[in-house]
């Protein structure tokens, strides 16, 4: 009995990201559209994308090989898997165990690498752009996210997930300088990763200096869906992350009942909301960078989290 | 009852025989190359079996053999331990799959005399060394396996630069052993006693052990491909063919390492804390350094060359870690540490072997190693583009593969390290850290651009078109292998495991057992510090990405239509406008190739009115070649012409000369304290 309650909470986990995800996307979108005095797409938009995208015919481009037909769906299941192991409402999760933080990222680095092939699969030159920029991104976020990783292993003294968000929840963690340059850090990563402005602009098709978009021009129908559907879960990923690991409170525990996962799943929804309206304005308030202007922003971010591991290797307490 | 070295003898002694059967038959065509193919498969697999019985009855206990060969007193001493049995499976498995490939691939050979002699041989030496008990026999077997390997990277000697590589290979190669020599020297002390037994009951002075550890890393080092040691090793071993590349690449590099393990971690005895600093910066630089000479290249088998020198910077990174908690009396954290290595070597083994056959079938099916004119081979060769996919994610470090559970052992380790009380020690491991996962990430871009530029896109040139797939042998070996980076990838455990027979003796102690573990998950110290299931992760995608596929084609639509692909309002253009692997690197090149390679681009454009062709032209620099090597050269062409009259002398001033020296030597002794 126990189990079958364990699993229908895990269950209901991974039900939540994926349902939750389009509408976080709809929700910047909608702040980010009420900040420039614009009404905007209604919040359900992203829903209502997905639903036309995967009812449309595929166009194929000819030489297209069976990779760039099977990525879509890798794409969209490493992603939701990812999605799906961060703690959103609870804690300790039946399968929490299953990947820590490190092989989260590693997860996300798979569907990277998936999606930069299919770039170049139909050996048009906008893929290949996208696909060398992405990569190039990547060896520079990667790096970043992984001693990001690290500064929290090292506080914590886990890299699992459940036991970091548990410990950051804690009083033992007092005010610490590594913490708040790993928090810089993984809000630079974070946008990066995202392909948001400023490195790169998710609501262009027509510049050259696009990236994510690049690589997907030659998507359409379901396809394209499920890609969008995974740049969506990304974005809550990284959400997730942030608010569990940074903002930890209401999160339910191990031992907990209906109640405190009700408590957390509020309290979850409250911190989508600040993370999204911070992120709109945060795209209102800058500009997009040169493209060759990123591996600047994300060096800063690579050192940022470098010192604050070293620090943690000077002293724990910092 | 005959022990295990003494069976393991007879397998060495059986592949020697091929060896001569082959100088035999080889100028028999195709059915002397199958047969030498078969007994060298058929002689791994027994040497296999001859292993597994005895992992399963008693892996721990040594078995040693001794032959009244070599130097007339002290004889040949062999040994099998922990240590050598798991170096032994990686050298016969690779073995046996090469000649599996080689039952195929070696049709095309067109000069089989030159390669079938040897390739036996190079098996039989590098199981000697393996094998070996004392630095006679383990320095004899080194010289044995580094010249069979010679002639093979020669097999093709009248193709441009071979000659060139395999010259460069014999003097490093040379360089290697004269240090190996010296360093089996300073062990066996001033009493002179050669065998490994009598070296590990002796202690050595912190002074000698010192120089112990940098004629290691000059020894073993160059061997496996350490920076700045590792010019050869991307000239030597694309020039061989294929499968003598995977051996060259997967198998030889990791000897080199059993060596390094073999002296450091079991002759030498404790460690010092500081030989663990120079091991890790000498491991990162190699692994960062390593990646991003891969990315810059276009020749997809210098490529995975390359790449070998990142692994083996990881490998290295992961001994030095070892190394750094064993002086300070930290085993488990030592065992997690080594065992990461122990696993990358067998990691890299699988894919580094799979990736090269890869390469080998290209070859053979294009008669191209240059990527830039491959291209679209995805369409033309299914399988092997499917297995090649498979080795390009495991060695990019990816779950559920192989390649992404050693690297995410070693990451364990590192976050063991801010309770190793030395300051050197604790800027350096996470300064490495990050390099090791920068090295990771550029690993991933490196080989999304050898598949995507090899077997992606379309096809740049006429060869490509012609191209079909391989036949079954080359694809049996190359799907065993892509299976077997899975499996290693779902259930680490398993090798986990396995490997605590090699730790326990060298560092006292070993990972927990993770078999046991509920669901297969592997937990190097506890559930509630970190854990990983690569078979939860692996069923979780293959699940939900089935899942996603069915309701899409279930409830929404399922239509498809081909089209052209999208070109900006321009029609029918041509291949040539897809990216290539230069113009892929290129970002890359722009953040890291300042400082990496001290390129720089100049770009000419004509002036208004000229109809002159617009130039970008790249120049990139070997920062080590011309660092350290031309200037050494430069040396020695000097210091042999000006030497050069000396040769032509009167008898007299050869007498002077003579007496002269022999006055020096008198003095040197007699000022000797």
């Amino acid at each position: 009995m126990a189990l079958i309650l364990e699993l229908a909470v895990q269950g209901a986990q991974m039900m939540l990201v994926l349902l939750l995800a389009p509408l976080l996307t709809g929700f910047v979108r909608k702040v980010k559209a009420r900040l420039l005095r614009r009404q905007g797409p209604s919040l359900i938009q992203p829903y209502r994308d997905l639903l036309r995208l995967m009812r449309k015919e595929v166009v194929l481009a000819d030489n297209a090989s069976w990779l760039f037909r099977v990525t879509p769906y890798l794409i969209f299941a490493a992603t939701w898997v990812a999605a799906a192991l961060i703690p959103t409402f609870a804690t300790g999760l039946t399968f929490s165990w299953t990947a820590d933080l490190i092989a989260i990222v590693a997860l996300l680095g798979s569907a990277r690498f998936f999606l930069a092939l299919a770039g170049m699969d139909v050996g048009t030159s906008f893929g290949g752009i996208g696909s060398s920029r992405e990569v190039m991104i990547a060896s520079l976020a990667e790096p970043a996210m992984l001693l990001i990783v690290f500064s929290l292993a090292l506080v914590a003294g886990a890299t699992q997930l459940s036991t970091v968000a548990a410990f950051m929840g804690s009083p033992q963690v007092g005010l610490r300088v590594s913490l708040g340059m790993s928090l810089i850090a993984l809000v630079m990563v974070a946008v990066a990763e995202n392909a948001r402005i400023p490195v790169d602009n998710p609501s262009t098709h027509l510049e050259l200096t696009m990236v994510h978009e690049a690589m997907i021009l030659e998507y359409s129908g379901r396809h394209l869906a499920m890609i969008e559907f995974a740049a969506f879960l990304k974005l809550l990923l990284y959400v997730s992350l942030i608010s569990c690991v940074f903002l930890p409170w209401g999160l339910a525990g191990v031992e907990a009942g209906p109640k405190s996962f009700a408590l957390g799943a509020v309290a979850y929804l409250g911190k989508l909301a600040l993370c999204g309206i911070l992120l709109a304005v945060f795209e209102t308030a800058i500009a997009k960078m040169r493209v060759f202007r990123v591996p600047d922003f994300l060096g800063a971010a690579l050192m940022l989290a470098l010192l604050g591991t070293l620090l943690l290797f000077v002293s724990r307490s910092l | 009852m005959i022990s295990g070295a003494a069976v393991l003898l007879w397998g060495v002694a059986a592949l020697l025989g091929t060896a001569v059967l082959a100088i035999a038959s080889s100028h028999g065509s195709g059915s002397g190359t199958r047969l030498i193919y078969s007994l060298t498969l058929g002689i791994s697999a027994a040497v296999l079996l001859v292993l597994a019985s005895r992992v399963a009855d008693d892996p721990v206990t040594p078995s040693t053999a001794e032959l009244p060969l070599g130097l007339p007193w002290i004889g040949a001493h062999f040994r099998l331990d922990a240590l050598s049995t798991f170096f032994l499976v990686v050298v016969n498995f690779g073995g046996g799959m090469a000649s599996l490939y080689g039952l195929g691939y070696g049709r095309h050979e067109s000069a089989p005399h030159r390669v079938l002699p040897f390739f036996p041989a190079f098996l039989a030496g590098m199981n000697l060394v393996v094998l070996a008990d004392d630095a006679f026999t383990f320095l004899l077997s080194w010289e044995f396996m580094s010249l069979a390997s010679w002639a093979l990277v020669m097999a093709h000697h009248r193709e441009q630069d071979n000659a060139r590589a395999g010259y460069i290979y014999l003097v490093m190669a040379s360089f290697g052993t004269l240090a190996l020599l010296l360093a089996f020297g300073l062990l066996a002390g001033p009493s002179g006693n050669y065998t490994f037994e009598a070296m590990r009951a002796a202690a050595s002075a912190p002074l000698v052990a010192a120089f112990v550890l940098a004629l290691m890393l000059l020894g073993a080092g160059s061997k496996a491909g350490l920076v700045p040691l590792h010019i050869w090793l991307p000239l030597a071993h694309p020039a061989a063919p294929s499968h003598v590349s995977a051996l060259m690449s997967g198998v030889m590099t990791k000897v080199a390492i059993y060596g390094f393990i073999r002296v450091i971690f079991d002759l030498l005895g404790e460690p010092a804390w500081w030989s663990g600093v120079v091991v890790l910066f000498l491991g990162g630089l190699t692994a960062v350094l390593g990646i991003l000479y891969a990315l810059m290249e276009k020749d997809l088998k210098r490529l995975l060359a390359y790449s070998t020198i990142e692994n083996v910077g990881v490998i290295f990174v992961s001994l030095g870690l070892a190394l750094a908690f064993k002086a300070n009396a930290m085993p488990s954290a030592a065992a997690l540490a080594l065992t990461a290595a122990l696993f990358h070597v067998l990691n890299h083994s699988f894919f580094k072997s799979l990736l090269f056959f890869g390469a080998g079938a290209v070859l053979t099916a294009t008669g191209e190693r240059d990527m830039e004119k491959l291209g679209g081979l995805i369409h033309r060769m299914p399988l092997t583009s499917f297995a090649f996919l498979v080795g390009c994610v495991a060695i990019s470090a990816l779950p559920p593969f192989n390649g992404f559970v050693s690297e995410w052992l070693a990451f364990q380790a590192v976050l063991q390290s801010p309770d190793l009380p030395q300051w050197g020690l604790k800027v350096m491991v996470p300064a490495v850290g990050g390099l090791l996962a920068l090295s990771a990430a550029l690993a991933a871009a490196c080989f999304v651009k050898a598949f995507g530029i090899t077997f992606l896109g379309r096809p740049r040139s006429a060869a490509v078109e012609l191209a079909h797939e391989v036949d079954r042998y080359s694809l049996a070996a190359m799907f065993t292998l892509a299976a077997l980076c899975l499996l290693a990838g779902i259930v680490p455990g398993l090798v986990i495991d396995g490997l605590s027979a090699v730790t326990l003796p060298l560092l006292g102690s070993r990972m927990p057992v993770q078999m046991a573990e509920p669901w297969l998950s592997i937990v190097p110290i506890a559930a509630s510090r970190s854990s990983y299931n690569g078979l939860l992760v692996f069923l979780f995608i293959a699940v939900s990405g089935s899942f996603a596929a069915f309701v899409i084609h279930r409830f929404a639509s399922h239509a498809l239509r081909r089209g052209p692909a999208w070109g900006c309002g321009f029609p029918d253009v041509t291949p040539a406008a897809q990216y290539t692997s230069i113009s892929f690197a290129q970002p890359i090149r722009r953040v890291f190739g300042a400082f990496a390679f001290r390129a720089r681009e100049k770009v000419e454009v004509p002036a208004p009115g000229e109809t002159g062709p617009a130039r970008l032209t790249v120049e990139i620099h070997d920062v080590i070649w011309e660092t350290f090597y031309l200037p050494i050269g430069r040396a020695i062409d000097f210091a042999t012409d000006h030497l050069n009259h000396l040769q032509f002398l009167t008898i007299r001033r050869y007498l002077t000369l003579v007496f002269l020296f022999l006055i020096v030597l008198l003095l040197v002794l007699a000022l000797w304290p």
